[in-house]
């Protein structure tokens, strides 16, 4: 049962990632990524990262594409359009270099033998006793607690730095 | 459960993820969507990174949280930025932005 999900939802991931690519109307991309996002939260599921998925959905397709989709229907370049997909000689460089991206990181995952020696999901026993929240919340705020205060500024400093660039200038 | 055989198959969705993310960047001239790929990418490591959590303890889960704020924070920054360039040239066509280009 959790092989068929695993597999239905990693489908789900890399078709609607390969039509988001193939995709000519912007919208229909941000809508093909969502998909892609939200299979992919259902991946993280199933590899016992429940707060990791609820955070994808909340941040990833709710926040992030949200402001995709804003900024393209501002931009005002939802239909009519013409593609924007390059022709020859990239398109060829681009499926060249993905095909072989995947070859070089596939045989390097499947080809490690010490993958397979591991501890088969150490994580397990963790969760079990302290709950998906807890067990995240605990390091995040005693380990990386500056790294946590750090990001904190970073995103007042994304805030402000995104208001004076979008501002209208004076003239 | 099998523990071990669906993190791996988890890293070769990872990698198919990254590889469709770069193939985006390279064959999009909208902005935006290149955007969109990059995020992609940022998605398929985090993937792999909750792959490597099962097998190696919580912190990659926790470098996964990081990398979703800190991708919050560059998506803002990243299009207003955009906003901005189509204020100057009216395009989103990324062969016209060319002033910083030799």
């Amino acid at each position: 049962m959790t092989e068929f999900f695993f597999f239905l939802f990693a489908a789900m991931a890399i078709l609607s990632a390969i039509f988001m690519v193939t995709q000519a109307n912007p919208v229909a991309s941000v809508v093909y990524l969502v998909v892609t996002f939200f299979a992919l939260s259902g991946l993280f599921v199933i590899l016992d990262a429940h707060f990791i998925a609820a955070v994808q959905v909340i941040v990833y397709a709710g926040a992030i594409m949200v402001l995709f989709l804003f900024v393209i229907m501002l931009l005002n370049l939802g239909s009519g359009v013409p593609t924007d997909i390059r022709r020859g000689l990239a398109r060829m460089l681009a499926g060249s270099v993905a095909l072989a991206l995947i070859v070089v990181l596939t045989r390097l995952v499947l080809g490690d033998p010490g993958s397979e020696a591991l501890a088969p999901s150490a994580l397990a026993s963790v969760l079990e006793a302290k709950g998906a929240v807890r067990a995240l919340a605990e390091p995040l705020f005693n380990r990386y607690l500056v790294a946590f205060e750090v990001t904190s500024v970073l995103l007042l400093v994304a805030v402000i730095g995104a208001v004076v660039l979008a501002r209208r200038r004076a003239p | 459960m099998t523990g071990a055989p669906l993190g791996d198959l988890a890293l070769v969705v990872s990698a198919a993820l990254f590889a469709i993310g770069v193939a985006g960047v390279l064959l999009r001239r909208n902005v935006i969507i290149v955007f969109m790929c990059v995020e992609l990418m940022l998605n398929a490591v985090n993937l792999s990174f909750v792959a490597f959590s099962r097998t190696h303890g919580i912190d990659g889960q926790i470098v996964v949280l990081f990398v979703i704020s800190v991708a919050a924070a560059e998506a803002t920054v990243g299009l207003a930025l955009i906003l901005a360039i189509f204020r100057h040239y009216e395009s989103v066509d990324l062969d016209l932005f060319r002033r910083l280009r030799w």
